[in-house]
């Protein structure tokens, strides 16, 4: 395959009509990497102060058929999971993610919620899920993969239930990949992302048939955001 | 797939006269085009995120060496690795060793055109490994052993009723009697029937609408979440791609992202956009346990330096199809390749040779839409020009038609000659045909006259009138 690599690279510098690139340039190219300089960022989000960029993540995201429930307190997250799974007349039972930030609630409080912890199998009608940030842009989630979240958990379940703290809202997608290069270097000193970035806008859809759109494609069928307005 | 684009006005003369697609192409027309321009409207920045995407490929593609072994060293820096493939022989060959190392029975597919350029399902099925299509439109087509005739929306050419008949015939283990009038239930079938297929598959297979230099990733767009589910459950994650889907940054990859979904369906940005780096980490629960990235060349590399490396812009979003009128009254099949539209146009000739695609770069009016709604700046007709140019200098049109192109080039270099001989004809045009203002037949011209009647000229040619006005304007 090394022959294939070669031939290729070399099929590439000879249409350019140069040869590999010099040391100099590749290191004003690494240098470009590093730097990751963002290009045009839209006014919309990026212009607003923080409790502007909330709302409009709330219209953004309902503007793509989620759902947003506002409580004021982590205390009051598992009474809104209630309501949900109520007002849908569905099953007190979910899946919900191992995930610290979520095990901080009074599941307590609501003894009837049947809740195991884990990976979503199929068969799971609803399942919880910590997310990492939210894009005031277009009310889009980010939602990123580690043991704590594994990525099938937001692709199973009918019923995607995504919990988030107001100052998770960011204005654009360049803001959401500084935070995830924060956390990394943060943790391991150096930038990796987590195995799987998830941006999620609305639930699952397809127009695939006569250009009608249907929710529910593969992924979840509903997707309701319970965001938590203490910072 | 066995090309047929040669045969383009057989093709497109079958497309005009069935009414069923007819019937289909009408609903696309409206859809797309409306929804694009809704959505553009709402973004003040996006004529400047065109300029800044344009930069950025050409950047890109001006260094495509650089970044390519970048990535390749951040693919491998995270687990995976990346396959250089010159020809589709060799990246299928690479997909099948994969799979077949895995012991691999069944393979589920996100949506790819690399995969549909390569032909991977046919030769993945005559190597006893069953490939199944998760995206909704690709999932029925290959039921129905059909190509996709649309980039985004490869069923589009099909209605309702069609995809009901469809299903019924292939899912015989449901009910024959149900119910499956609409496009809500045929959806909940689909689901039901895939969400087991991807709970078994041994290895997933998607495509790529970005590689990530900076990170080694691979970002896969789309609203169903077929692909995501395709890369999660399944011992192993191939992408499939081609060398110019690589950028430097994720910032890059995002100005790009705000144009594709508006372009292509009029979402403001598409369900699920999914940055994918290395097979699952150690202590991950889930995710595929091998990365692999198969790098198609397949000519591209061969396109830089040329007047069609613009075409390396391409980021597949199908608004071309979807404002061409061309593509409209005849739909994708007839083009008679993988790539429909003025996008195929440009590319199948480069791809399949233009002695089998020399029709499609003729396939098109030059009323310039394609590349007015082009997010990457494409100049679309310019490169069609090209080809037909190209065309032309290996004399591979037909004789009279470059016969008469040569006695019609004789003229033009001639302008005295030239208005001379207008003027007459047009004089003795207007005469003949004065009395019943067209004309039924004409001697040369039975192309135009056997569908449509010439209009019989008014006695003056336009450029004797522009000369008396000219002058009329000078007193």
């Amino acid at each position: 395959m090394t022959n294939g690599r070669e031939q290729i690279l070399g099929s590439i510098r000879k249409s350019l009509k140069r040869g590999p690139v010099t040391e100099a340039r590749a290191s004003e190219l690494r240098a470009k990497l590093e730097a990751h300089r963002r290009n045009v960022i839209p006014q919309r989000a990026a212009g607003l102060d923080p409790a502007a960029q909330v709302e409009l993540f709330i219209r953004m995201a309902e503007g793509v058929q989620a759902s947003v429930a506002r409580v004021k307190s982590a205390a009051e997250v598992p009474g809104a999971v209630a309501d949900y799974l109520a007002e849908k007349n569905l099953p007190s039972k979910l899946v919900m993610t191992p995930d610290p930030r979520l095990d901080g609630m009074p599941w307590a409080d609501r003894p009837l919620l049947e809740i195991r912890r884990g990976r979503a199998e199929d068969g799971d009608l609803t399942g919880i899920t910590a997310c990492g940030a939210g894009v005031a842009e277009t009310g889009t989630l980010v939602l990123t993969s580690g043991p704590e979240s594994p990525t099938r958990n937001n692709f199973l379940p009918d019923h995607h239930l995504v919990v988030m703290r107001r100052d998770q809202v960011v204005a654009s997608y360049e803001d959401a990949f500084d935070r995830l290069r924060a956390r990394s270097k943060e943790t391991s000193g150096e930038w990796i992302p987590p195995r799987t970035v998830n941006f999620i806008t609305g639930p699952s859809r397809t127009a695939d048939i006569e250009q009608k759109i249907e929710l529910g494609a593969h992924g979840p069928r509903r997707l309701h955001i319970i965001l938590i307005d203490e910072a | 797939m066995r090309a047929t684009s040669h045969a383009f006005k057989a093709n497109a003369h079958e497309a005009l006269v069935d009414a069923t697609l007819q019937r289909a192409l009408g609903v696309m027309k409206s859809g797309f085009q409306v929804r694009r321009a809704e959505a553009i409207a709402k973004l003040p920045e996006f004529e400047a995120l065109r300029e800044a995407g344009k930069a950025i490929k050409n950047h890109t593609l001006e260094n495509l060496d650089f970044y390519l072994e970048a990535f390749e060293a951040k693919v491998a820096a995270r687990g995976g690795q990346v396959h250089w493939c010159r020809t589709p022989a060799e990246a299928r060959d690479k997909v099948l060793g994969i799979c077949q190392r895995l012991g691999a029975r069944t393979v589920t597919k996100g949506k790819s055109m690399i995969a549909e350029e390569i032909a991977l399902n046919d030769f993945l099925e005559a190597n006893q490994i069953v490939p199944v299509e998760t995206d909704l439109g690709e999932y029925i087509i290959q039921l129905r052993h059909e190509p996709p005739s649309h980039i985004i929306a490869p069923a589009v050419h099909l209605v309702k009723e069609q995809v009901a008949d469809t299903f019924r015939a292939s899912h015989k283990q449901l009910d024959p009697a149900r119910p499956l009038a609409d496009a809500r239930t045929l959806c909940d079938e689909a689901r039901g029937v895939l969400r087991q297929k991807f709970l078994r598959a041994d290895v997933g297979i998607t495509g790529a609408n970005f590689l990530i230099a900076e990170t080694g990733s691979s970002v896969i767009v789309t609203n169903e979440g077929n692909g995501d589910l395709t890369q999660t459950l399944t011992k192993a994650h191939i992408v499939l791609a081609s060398l110019e889907k690589v950028v430097p940054t994720l910032e890059d990859a995002a100005t790009i992202l705000r144009l594709l979904a508006r372009s292509a369906t009029g979402q403001e940005f598409s369900t699920y956009t999914t940055v994918s780096t290395g097979p699952r980490r150690p202590e991950d629960t889930d995710g595929p346990g091998e990365y692999h990235v198969v790098l198609l060349d397949n000519g591209r590399s061969a396109m830089l330096g040329t007047e069609f490396q613009d075409m390396l812009r391409c980021i597949r979003c199908a608004a071309c199809l979807n404002h061409c009128p061309v593509y409209a009254a005849v739909g994708g099949h007839a083009y008679g390749w993988v790539y429909p539209g003025p996008m195929g146009s440009v590319l199948t000739p480069t791809l399949i040779g233009i002695e089998e695609a020399g029709h499609l770069p003729n396939a098109s009016t030059f009323c310039g839409r394609c590349e007015s709604v082009c997010p990457m700046k494409i100049p679309l007709p310019k490169m069609m020009r090209h080809w037909r140019e190209r065309e032309f200098e290996q004399k591979l049109s037909p004789a009279p038609y470059r016969a008469g192109l040569s006695l019609w080039a004789f003229l033009a270099r001639r302008p005295a000659l030239y208005h001379a001989l207008t003027g007459i004809a047009t004089r003795v045009l207007g005469a003949v045909g004065r009395r019943r203002g067209r004309f039924r037949t004409l001697p040369l011209a039975s192309g135009w006259t056997n569908v449509r009647d010439m209009p019989a000229p008014e006695g003056r040619s336009f450029q004797s009138l522009w000369a008396e006005r000219q002058r009329g304007a000078q007193r």
